[in-house]
């Protein structure tokens, strides 16, 4: 059992970085899409591994499901420009952009690697009832917030991208 | 009971976050750079789910953040992609060296 947790593990890290570096490396817009997809899926898997499964099925749907598609017509509206331009499709300062990275990258590490006071409780065994109780009581005031405002992003793109 | 350590998803959720950064740095495309912003969101997400299980699996405060910045991101993603597709139409691209209408 344990075993096979630190290889779903495993799988679904590589599945992540793999699809991330996809992203940032692939030699058209169109493959990076079809890379982030892969990258969303392997997000997905940890949100079960971290038995969170509304937030795994809300990975899939919203971001494997809609972002992803949306991005891709987004690129495919707007390709005849950027297949075929010289230079390819990373800018003249990708050095000094993955310097940065890496750097942030260490950081990271360090600031990661401390004793975390981790519990050992298991989550509740009706997680999903008392998340939706949660959205409807005590987070009641940003859940009505977060929904004009999806509102609101809806009307104000379609009234930016209408001619 | 958790045979993985907190460190594995915090170390991969920065890796995950440094691709990001790198893609939304480099790339010329201003869909590539929107496609960067979301990788560093799911890399925070993953954050704020390993630290909801780990450290207080009883509150669901992290779980309820996540779902906030997973609508969040696909507000923005529809707002960006529109202002693309509004540039797209008026200046005839979408590379981000091009677009320097604004520019000092």
């Amino acid at each position: 059992m344990n075993l096979f947790v630190i290889l779903a593990f495993g799988l679904m890290a590589l599945t992540t970085l793999v699809g991330a570096f996809g992203v940032v490396t692939g030699r058209t817009m169109f493959a990076s899409g079809l890379w982030l997809v892969l990258s969303f899926v392997g997000v997905a898997g940890l949100y079960v591994l971290l038995e969170a499964p509304f937030l795994a099925a809300a990975q899939v749907l919203i971001y494997a499901g809609a972002v992803a598609i949306l991005i891709l017509f987004a690129i495919m509206l707007t390709r005849r420009v950027m297949s075929e331009t010289p230079g390819g499709q990373t800018n003249n300062q990708w050095a000094v952009a993955a310097f940065v990275a890496v750097m942030l990258f260490v950081v990271l590490l360090g600031a990661v690697n401390q004793n975390w006071q981790v519990s050992d409780k298991a989550p509740p065994p009706d997680v999903l009832t008392r998340l939706g109780e949660a959205f409807l009581g005590q987070y009641l005031l940003p859940f009505e917030i977060i929904s004009v405002l999806l509102l609101a992003a809806l009307v104000g793109s379609i009234i930016i991208a209408r001619e | 009971m958790n045979s993985v350590p907190l460190n594995a998803y915090l170390v991969v959720a920065a890796a995950l976050f440094c691709f990001g950064l790198y893609g939304s740095l480099t790339r010329r495309n201003a869909v590539g750079i929107l496609m960067g912003v979301e990788l560093m969101l799911n890399a925070v997400n993953i954050n704020l789910v390993a630290f909801w299980r780990y450290l207080t699996p009883e509150h669901l405060g992290g779980q309820v953040f996540a779902v906030f910045i997973i609508a969040l991101a696909a507000a923005e993603a529809a707002i960006g992609l529109a202002l693309f597709i509004a540039i797209y139409r008026t200046r005839d691209t979408v590379n981000v060296e091009d677009i320097n209408l604004m520019k000092w």
